[in-house]
């Protein structure tokens, strides 16, 4: 095989590793919105937030612990203990859903029956607090998480293809691992949805909230619950990308890369999520490797926005997207 | 739910057993005790009164039917009852007790279940999908339950399941089980509304206008159902129509609605000889 399809090859398996990271942000935005019109701008912070009070909760930090030491005059530096990583992560998982719970009782209860672009602006508002709030809680420093899973080079495929083709592919094990975890959750939404009968009060308030009252169904429970999921989803991205590349307050920008992806899947499809992110995954990595050299490189950072601007012309419901039909 | 309102309404429920007759329709149905009670309902939309200091009650088992032309406020009579509006004046009594304002999904709870005049279904489900949506309040398994104790969810997702199979044939929608209910034409619509409603095993069910737009054919189809309901399951039922010869053959009592006021109260036969009835349907000049 020639070295230029190897390489190819190559690239569009690591194009689809990172699909699957931007395919779990898009995935926290489409089930709000499905279950309640709301376009969460928040979602990328959320994962961020999600990772910080990870790290923060497995090293042992005091919450607001600067803030403390400020305003006391005292000298606290941590517990001085360090938290197993899956004991830290349900942890999180309960901060998530009290801050679930919180946005819910606190913002969202206010805004029944508004305008979806003030549900919208409510949503940057929380994004600013919550960036906000990390800060405060756990510091801004740039943090490592390490929850143990592997990483680096795949071996066992390096020598393979190398065996196979005389010349071994690159694929990070940390990849291998997020991929198999995107699947199993996914596997697992869908099973919540389909069989069990919140799943099923779910899609009910997703599809008609006055129909889902009238069969006894609480809206701010469901809520609630959706919001909950929303952050689990957006723990686990935030596990992905902090052990990729550090838990940092860049991490909240992913979520602009979450935009082109859900253009492309349809806001209200979570397989148009899935399918939307590996498309956009492997489309910035194979463009950056057979246009990029011609353009000067960089293509990466905005290839997505404009296969995504060409899908609004022609496509604006997305692949997966409910129909758009006006009646006139 | 089980919370104070309910004990203290399945109390109520006991008292008010003991203290009424039952009385025994022409057809053979057994008419109980008052089920609910309105009294001296007004409901207010800013200067606008859609409701006058109304009060009728309900009774176990029977027909009861709301009608009026349009604009009358027999929508928003509904809507109070299932808790969509909440009147400004007036108390709303169920089994003996009195209701505080509530929710519609905490009414519904309570086992009022209702369908609606432009029919709100969820389009994306399948029509198996949205009779067991009205299971909702049967099933008690919570959710750590269902994800910890498969089985038991599973038993209980069997047990509802079988219901409303039942409840399916019933109403003669078998064939299109499967089928996207945005796909199906409106009468078959209204149909799964009804069965999704009749899911709950409602104590009171709630139809605003189950016939309207309907052909003559679907309007026959739906009035057998609506008697075979009542009959077989014993369910009390509260309908709004402004069609009055559908009403007058279906309904034990009727209370006629005009501008927002009571203007008569009693069986069909009492009800059509009523003065004002005649003078509102014929249209009679209000000033």
């Amino acid at each position: 095989m020639p070295d230029q399809l190897l390489f190819a090859i190559e690239v569009t398996l690591n194009g689809l590793m990172a699909g699957v990271l931007y395919a779990l942000v898009a995935l926290g935005f489409v089930l709000i919105f499905k279950a309640s019109g709301i376009f969460n701008y928040a979602q990328g912070v959320m994962a961020l937030f999600a990772a910080l009070t990870l790290v923060g909760i497995m090293e042992g930090q005091v919450p607001f612990e600067h803030l403390i030491n400020v305003t006391f005059g005292t000298e606290i530096h941590g517990f001085g203990w360090e938290v197993p990583a899956l004991l830290a992560i349900l942890l999180t998982m309960v901060v998530m859903v009290l801050f679930a719970w919180a946005v819910n009782w606190i913002v969202l209860r206010h805004l029944v029956n508004q305008e979806p672009i003030i549900l919208f602006m409510a949503t940057i508002g929380l994004a600013y607090f919550l960036e906000g709030l990390g800060d405060m809680m756990w510091g801004s420093d740039i943090k490592t998480l390490d929850v143990g899973l592997p990483q680096g080079i795949n071996t066992w495929i390096d020598e393979t293809t190398f065996n196979a083709f005389g010349y071994g592919f690159f694929i990070d094990n940390l990849d291998l691992v997020a991929t198999l975890i995107a699947i199993l959750l996914v596997a697992a939404l869908v099973a919540f949805s389909q069989y069990t009968k919140q799943g099923r009060a779910l899609r009910a308030v997703a599809d008609d909230h006055q129909a889902a009252l009238s069969v006894g169904i609480s809206l701010n429970f469901i809520w609630v619950l959706t919001w909950s999921i929303a952050g689990f989803v957006a723990l686990v991205a935030g596990i992905m990308w902090g052990a990729k590349s550090g838990v940092q307050f860049s991490l909240s920008l992913i979520a602009l890369k979450a935009l082109p992806v859900l253009m492309l899947g349809g806001f209200t499809s979570i397989p148009g999520a899935i399918v939307g992110g590996l498309i956009i995954g492997v489309g910035e990595k194979l463009f950056e490797f057979l246009i990029g050299p011609l353009v000067g490189g960089a293509t990466e950072n905005w290839f997505a926005y404009v296969l995504a601007l060409i899908f609004l012309v022609f496509r604006p419901q997305g692949l997966f997207g409910e129909k758009i039909i006006e009646r006139v | 739910m089980t919370g104070p309102g309910m004990s203290a309404g399945a109390r109520g429920r006991s008292d008010v057993r003991d203290s009424l007759d039952h009385e025994v329709t022409a057809d053979g149905r057994k008419i109980g005790g008052v089920l609910m009670d309105m009294r001296s309902i007004t409901l207010r939309f800013g200067g606008v009164e859609a409701i006058k200091n109304i009060s009728f009650d309900i009774r176990e088992g029977e027909i009861r039917a709301i009608i009026g032309p349009n604009g009358a406020g027999k929508s928003s009579m509904l809507n109070v009852i299932s808790g969509f509006y909440v009147p400004q004046e007036g108390e709303v009594w169920f089994r003996g007790s009195r209701r505080p304002p509530m929710k519609p999904y905490q009414v519904a709870r309570q086992g009022i279940a209702r369908t609606f005049q432009n029919i709100a279904l969820f389009e994306g489900m399948s029509v198996l999908d949205n009779v067991m949506t009205g299971r909702l309040t049967q099933m008690k398994t919570g959710m750590a339950a269902q994800a910890l104790w498969w089985g038991k969810a599973q038993r209980e997702e069997v047990e509802n399941r079988a219901r409303v199979e039942q409840i399916i044939d019933f109403l003669e929608i078998q064939h299109i089980r499967k089928t996207p209910v945005g796909r199906l034409p409106y009468g078959l619509k209204k149909r799964v509304e009804l069965a999704r409603a009749l899911a709950a095993d409602p104590m009171l069910l709630l139809l605003d206008e189950p016939m309207a737009g309907m052909n003559v054919e679907e309007k026959e189809d739906m009035s057998r159902f609506i008697l075979d309901v009542n009959d077989e399951f014993g369910t009390t039922i509260a309908l709004i129509e402004h069609d009055m010869g559908v009403v007058m053959d279906l309904s034990d009592r009727v209370v006629v609605m005009d501008y927002g006021r009571k203007i008569g109260d009693g069986t069909p036969a009492e009800v059509r000889s009523n003065q004002d009835v005649i003078d509102a349907y014929l249209g009679v000049s209000h000033d």
